[in-house]
């Protein structure tokens, strides 16, 4: 006799999904209340990765603490260096020289490349579209080339100081920049929108899927591709332009239903807008020095000065010791534009060389804290769209 | 609007609540008393000519031996229709370490409230879920508070979790390659 609907017993099911799960992008754990396949309540929970980053740079000096930005996001290392130079910058009341923002601009912009280029793949990857991954990361091993070419690492650069940058930019890197900024459009249309934008498969499993109205997205203090997806223009670079950004022409894309495929568009587009902004950062790349004439007091002298020259020796051993001595006391709030979202860094100087307190407004730990949004009235798997949706790094959440 | 005519506008509204006024490169701090917080970000949310309807950052700071009262609750504001900023902070001492939430106004304040309370032991009134968030559920002390140690020097009594994880590195060392 077959089992009628009464006869079946069904309970609700709660699982965990993660710390090690490969499609949380790290180590986050989000506990599922199940009924069936529909989830009733999704809390995520996170602290894995804490090591106390704000914590440990009150104990260093400001020059010490600037590889400690590096292994916040790692995957856009350099957007986050630029952040907190600039943060001490104006804490100190000292600017960039002209070339130095348009280096940190045009690095900026490839991390922001390289950024979305895993944020995408990684998230096309668990939704089940594998290709873009293989195909996505030979453009990011060209990018991942070039900051070695320029400082020697890959991912944890720490290659802007406070006043400038490390080292000059040169001809050939430029030239083979260039010619990536000459390719990039053309594959981003041929091969990667070719795979996603009308696959069927990937519509299905993108749209509708995490609504997010633009009030609730603003109330829920989201940023960055997140945000403009629901349609709010906000963006960092554009409401309080920073380094170069006031020079160049961009546009700001943004979405209009809000969902998890208006959000993919939106990260699409701004690839092709940010390898639009390093073509003119190159175009109109001015010459001279890269570090301001004030950065002995902030930053090491080249180590062929320090062993013959008497004046950059002293100059090296109390920036090590004491860090900059002329710190003003005062605070600072300085948002820029990462990949994922807005980064703010809060600094509050008690007039020593190191910083009293150091606040990190972190991008995913505020997209991470809005996932319940996004996973209302959602089935098992759209909850694994709407972690790639939101493009999130542990290693920043958790600090 | 100019950050000064906003400090001045919250001055004229609630000039029994308000300590002090900063100005730092441009960008103003308005130091406020703790008691009446919510009703004060509520009219900074709902004001036609300010509305924040954007909280950027909330966080907390000790002024250990520095200042009194000992911590500030730090709140960035932003509007995304005027495109102006705001910091508000609010005093909050080490004997009554409360302040009332605001998560009633802006969402997102909730794990930046949670994450305060968990590194500062800031107390959060009518928070729909106060717990840590960053660390371990059963971690003793408030890490950033400037009397908690960098180092540990707990010895016996650090956390159980270190304590396991060291054991089982001691014991998996005789996988080593030598």
């Amino acid at each position: 006799m077959p089992a009628t609907e009464k006869d079946i017993q069904t309970k609700d099911l709660t699982i965990s999904l993660g710390p090690q799960h490969p499609a949380t992008h790290g180590v986050l754990r989000v506990v599922l209340d199940l009924d069936g396949e529909r989830v009733l309540k999704c809390t995520p929970y996170v602290g894995y990765l804490h090591r106390g980053v704000e914590k440990l740079a009150e104990n260093m000096t400001y020059l010490s603490a600037l590889p400690l930005t590096d292994r916040l996001d790692y995957v856009s290392s350099m957007s986050n260096n630029v952040g907190y130079c600039l943060a001490i910058e104006r804490l100190f009341g000292i600017e960039a020289p002209e070339r130095a923002k348009y280096i940190r601009t045009m690095m900026c912009e490839m991390t922001r490349i390289s950024s979305h280029i895993i944020g995408i793949s990684t998230h096309a990857l668990d939704i089940g579209a594998m290709t873009l991954f293989l195909y996505s990361f030979r453009e990011r091993e060209t990018l991942m080339d070039l900051f070695e070419m320029i400082c020697g690492a890959r991912l944890t650069v720490s290659y802007p100081r406070i006043g400038g940058v490390r080292n000059d930019v040169t001809q050939e890197f430029l030239d083979r920049l260039y010619a990536f900024t000459e390719e990039f459009p053309k594959t981003i249309e041929q091969e990667y929108e070719t795979l996603l934008n009308e696959n069927r498969i990937w519509k299905q499993r993108t749209q509708g899927i995490g609504v997010i109205s633009a009030e609730e997205a603003i109330s829920w203090g989201l940023t960055g591709p997140t945000l403009r997806g629901s349609g709010v223009p906000y963006d960092v670079r554009r409401f309080a332009p920073y380094d170069a950004y006031d020079k160049v022409e961009f546009n700001v894309p943004v979405g209009k239903k809000g969902d998890v495929y208006d959000r993919y568009l939106c990260r699409m587009e701004e690839m092709k807008q940010s390898n639009s902004i390093i073509r003119q950062c190159i175009e109109q790349l001015p010459k001279g020095p890269i570090i301001t004439p004030d950065a002995p007091k902030f930053t090491l002298p080249a180590k062929d000065r320090v062993l013959t020259d008497m004046e950059s020796l002293i100059h090296q051993f109390v920036l090590i010791t004491k860090g900059p001595i002329s710190a003003p006391e005062g605070e600072i709030y300085v948002a820029t534009e990462v990949p994922k979202g807005e980064l703010g860094y809060y600094i509050i100087s008690d007039g020593s060389g190191r910083p009293y307190r150091m606040r990190l407004r972190a991008p995913s730990f505020v997209h991470i804290s809005a996932l319940p949004v996004f996973c209302r009235e959602a089935l098992v798997a759209d909850v694994i769209a709407n972690i790639g949706t939101i493009d999130i790094v542990l290693g920043e959440c958790d600090r | 609007m100019e950050p000064k005519d906003i400090a001045n506008l919250i001055k004229d509204k609630y000039p029994e609540e308000l300590k002090e006024i900063k100005e730092f490169r441009g960008q103003v701090s308005v130091v406020m008393r703790k008691d009446r917080i919510k009703e004060i970000m509520q009219y900074l949310h709902e004001a036609p000519e300010l509305y924040f309807n954007f909280l950027e950052d909330l966080c907390g700071v000790d002024y250990l031996g520095k200042k009194e009262p000992r911590f500030e609750v730090v709140y960035h504001l932003f509007s995304l229709r005027h495109r102006h900023m705001i910091r508000i902070k609010a005093g909050v001492p080490e004997e009554d370490a409360s302040i009332d939430s605001i998560v009633g106004i802006w969402t997102g304040a909730d794990w930046h409230e949670r994450e305060c309370f968990d590194l500062f032991g800031i107390n959060f009134k009518g928070h729909p879920d106060l717990r840590r968030i960053l660390l371990p559920e059963d971690w003793e002390g408030h890490p950033l508070r400037k009397d908690y140690p960098l180092q540990s020097v707990r010895g016996e009594k650090e956390w159980h979790g270190y304590k396991e994880t060291m054991e089982l590195a001691e014991k998996n060392r005789r996988y080593e390659v030598r």
